[in-house]
């Protein structure tokens, strides 16, 4: 006779939680979780408790007093009398002009010189090495500190421009390279139709569109010929998209340029390109650039050698070796530590301060901090935008990143 | 249950970390050195020496507190700050005072929850120029290119000073002395502006002089002196009456060359009896000692002395006593009676 019986089911018991080992991981994490919150909390309790002892509860109503201080680099209206809020919206377009510039520049040089380091010519290849090993290896600081002094010391002042016999003169008379920075003409629109600002939007939609329909040629071009095997000229079509709205747009506009003249102490009129934008830029653009470069150059050898001796013996140049073949297939590898490159650079441009270019660290982080001594707000609130503006460029570039590579079928 | 006792504990230690800050002047007794936050070096005011001491006439303060109450001028630390962390570095405790080219202002005395304990130099802002602009006033400045100390009141009275004259310019913000220096030498601005104490500073490490004016307008009321915490008043009283007494001491005649001799007996003026402790209980109701004012002035001399000394018109620095002299000599310092 056999009993049946079900198998001993163990009830759960309180122990199972320390000594079983299927939950034992979990209790651990579980401890280890509010162990660690509980001492964010503190960090977060005990700085309030101190910062009130002092008299100095956190509050951020100083964002709305009046800054009282001026900016001389404004993307826009600003005075003395603007509130903190928007000196450090000022600041955060200066952040994002020179990441923005920067980056670009960044690229540029940084693709060139990386191709050109894997150059045969043994001397551009060697010149190229040096350039990366000197500028990745100084801190950025320098070279930025750098640039300034040489814009300043080797560049003429504005007072070299003056008298019958100057010492400087300016390119095409409306071009001037001084040590305050590059003066140089300005478009500007004469027309009463619409406020200024509406008239650069105008131009800007208008040349989108542009760019848009001339992609719409080109596409058309590409199903034709992939229909009838003939490519159907359009380039005179697509100038004239390009060009012929433009050309009317500005003339029904008036556009005109406004060239810089030398009056008072200074230039006025025009655009000016301060020289604390111009060393910052270039600095952190070539510091940058000898680390993209690198990322080019292991992009470009991470590409077997095979796919270049194919390509070269289906009779292709080696420039469009280079471009039609192994850029393309090197930019999946180039691409996730270009992402890091551009972050680098946009949080490197918060060393503006050493030559008086006023970005967000500058503004809100420097001066708004100062005049009202409210470090832990500012400091915090510095934080949160270069972490929105990192977020952002990490996004679209991963965006960007997902598109180039390879789609699997 | 362990883990309740764990933020418990934590709870505890938070209490405990936020706890009321000791008596200032218990902590420096207990500790045997004076905190004392200077600037970064200003020469004249605050700036080490060749041996790596710090000298100069904001020092000077500093030395006498620590002469005051830990009997020992030579107890200080110093603790260089930038315009940006001086105020948190008082605030936090880092430092018991600061004694760094600091203006007095309404924000930073009320909002900022500091005490100005009093004024040890009465400065004002104003312009250098290179001579050959020919710029003879500040009003002739239109459209100029100006370097300015970013982080400072200057920066304000500039754009105040613009403003209200409808006048306007290009401000160049810089971080360091040395790199206003460089870029008006180079001609990138027009025009430094600072405190006029630091501009006659300034001046006096350039080449040629001459070939540099400091225009007559000043823009604006720039009283320095040394600050505490608010809150601590016994504290706050020690520092401001030590510095009643450098400025007192010179009112009254008293120097370091003949303090012994005053101090020693009772003498025929009772204010300077009671300062130098021979007669009355001063000291004692500050919490110090008889003779604290007596080591706070041989520590570096009188208000006048180390004027002289560090800033005055035979140093390089070259300034004339002018507002800063005594009351009695048509300047403002003024110290209130020792009664």
């Amino acid at each position: 006779m056999t009993t049946l019986t079900d198998p001993p089911k163990d009830s759960f018991r309180l122990s199972m939680l320390l000594y079983d080992t299927r939950y034992r991981s979990m209790t651990i994490q579980v401890i280890a979780l509010l162990g660690f919150s509980a001492f964010v909390w503190w960090l977060i309790g005990n700085t309030a408790q101190n910062l009130s002892d002092l008299g100095k509860e956190p509050s951020f109503r100083f964002l709305g007093e009046p800054a009282g201080y001026d900016i001389n680099q404004r993307l826009i209206e600003y005075n003395s009398q603007s509130s903190h809020f928007r000196a450090a919206m000022v600041g955060v377009l200066n952040t994002l002009v020179i990441a923005f510039l920067g980056c670009i520049l960044a690229t540029v040089l940084g693709v060139a010189i990386g191709v050109l380091r894997l150059s045969k010519n043994w001397i551009v290849a060697r010149i190229m090495t040096v350039y990366v090993e000197m500028f990745r290896n100084v801190p950025v600081l320098l070279w930025i500190v750098l640039a300034m002094a040489i814009l300043i010391e080797t560049l003429p002042a504005p007072n070299a421009f003056r008298g019958d016999t100057p010492s400087a003169s300016m390119i095409l008379n409306s071009v001037a390279i001084t040590n305050r920075g590059i003066f140089m003409p300005a478009p500007s629109f004469t027309t009463e139709l619409v406020s200024s600002s509406v008239a650069w939007w105008l131009v800007i939609g208008v040349f989108v569109a542009s760019v848009l329909g001339v992609r719409y040629v080109r596409k058309s071009a590409t199903a034709t010929q992939n229909a009838t095997g003939v490519r159907p000229t359009t380039w005179y079509l697509q100038l004239g998209i390009l060009f012929v709205p433009m050309a009317i747009l500005l003339l029904v506009l008036g556009l005109q340029w406004t060239s810089p003249e030398l009056k008072g102490f200074n230039f006025k009129g025009g655009l000016h390109l301060r020289n604390s934008l111009i060393a910052l830029w270039l600095a952190l653009s070539f510091y940058t650039a000898a680390f993209i470069a690198e990322n080019v150059r292991s992009g470009i050898m991470a590409i077997a050698k095979g796919q270049s001796e194919a390509a070269g013996a289906l009779g292709l140049r080696p420039n469009r070796i280079m471009s039609l073949v192994v850029l393309p297939q090197a930019l999946r590898v180039i691409i996730p530590p270009l992402i890091s490159q551009y972050l680098n650079l946009t949080k490197n441009s918060s060393l503006a301060i050493a030559v008086g270019y006023m970005d967000i660290t500058g503004t809100l982080m420097g001066i708004s901090l100062n005049q009202t001594g409210r470090e832990l707000e500012t400091l915090l609130l510095g934080m949160l935008i270069y972490l929105t503006i990192s977020l952002i460029i990490s996004t679209v570039m991963n965006v960007y990143n997902s598109r180039m590579q390879l789609s699997e079928r | 249950m362990k883990k309740s006792v764990f933020i418990g504990a934590l709870t505890v230690a938070g209490l405990a970390a936020a706890a009321a800050p000791a008596a200032t002047l218990d902590e420096v007794k207990a500790r045997g050195t004076l905190n004392c936050g200077v600037s970064t070096g200003v020469p004249g005011f605050e700036a080490p020496n060749a041996d790596g001491e710090w000298e100069g006439f904001d020092v000077d303060v500093c030395r006498a507190v620590a002469a005051a109450v830990l009997n020992d001028a030579k107890a200080v630390e110093f603790v260089p700050t930038t315009g940006k962390t001086r105020f948190t570095a008082l605030a936090s405790g880092e430092v018991d005072m600061l004694s760094r080219v600091t203006t007095w202002t309404f924000s930073r005395d009320v909002d900022l929850k500091f005490e100005f304990v009093g004024v040890n130099y009465y400065d004002g802002q104003g312009f250098m120029v290179p001579k050959e602009l020919g710029v003879t006033s500040a009003t002739e400045l239109d459209g100029a290119t100006v370097c300015i100390q970013t982080g400072t009141t200057t920066e304000l009275n500039l754009a105040d000073y613009f403003r209200v004259n409808n006048m306007s310019y290009e401000p160049v913000p810089i971080e360091t002395q040395t790199e206003a220096q460089q870029q008006y030498l180079a001609g990138a601005c027009d025009v430094y502006t600072t405190d006029s104490s630091a501009l006659a500073s300034v001046r006096s490490s350039f080449a040629d002089t001459s070939a540099h004016v400091i225009l007559p307008e000043i823009i604006s009321k720039e009283p320095l002196g040394p600050l505490v915490r608010h809150g601590d008043n016994e504290w706050g009283d020690i520092v401001r009456w030590t510095l009643n007494a450098l400025i007192a001491a010179e009112e009254l005649g008293v120097t370091s060359a003949n303090i012994g001799e005053l101090s020693a007996a009772p003498t025929d003026n009772p204010e300077i009896n009671r300062l130098l402790g021979t007669e009355g209980n001063l000291g004692e109701m500050m919490g110090l000692d008889a003779q604290w004012a007596v080591r706070a002035i041989s520590a570096g001399g009188n208000f006048g002395e180390s004027f002289e000394r560090h800033i005055g018109e035979n140093t390089p620095i070259g300034l004339a006593r002018g507002l800063n002299a005594q009351w009695t000599a048509g300047g403002l310092m003024y110290s209130p009676p020792f009664r």
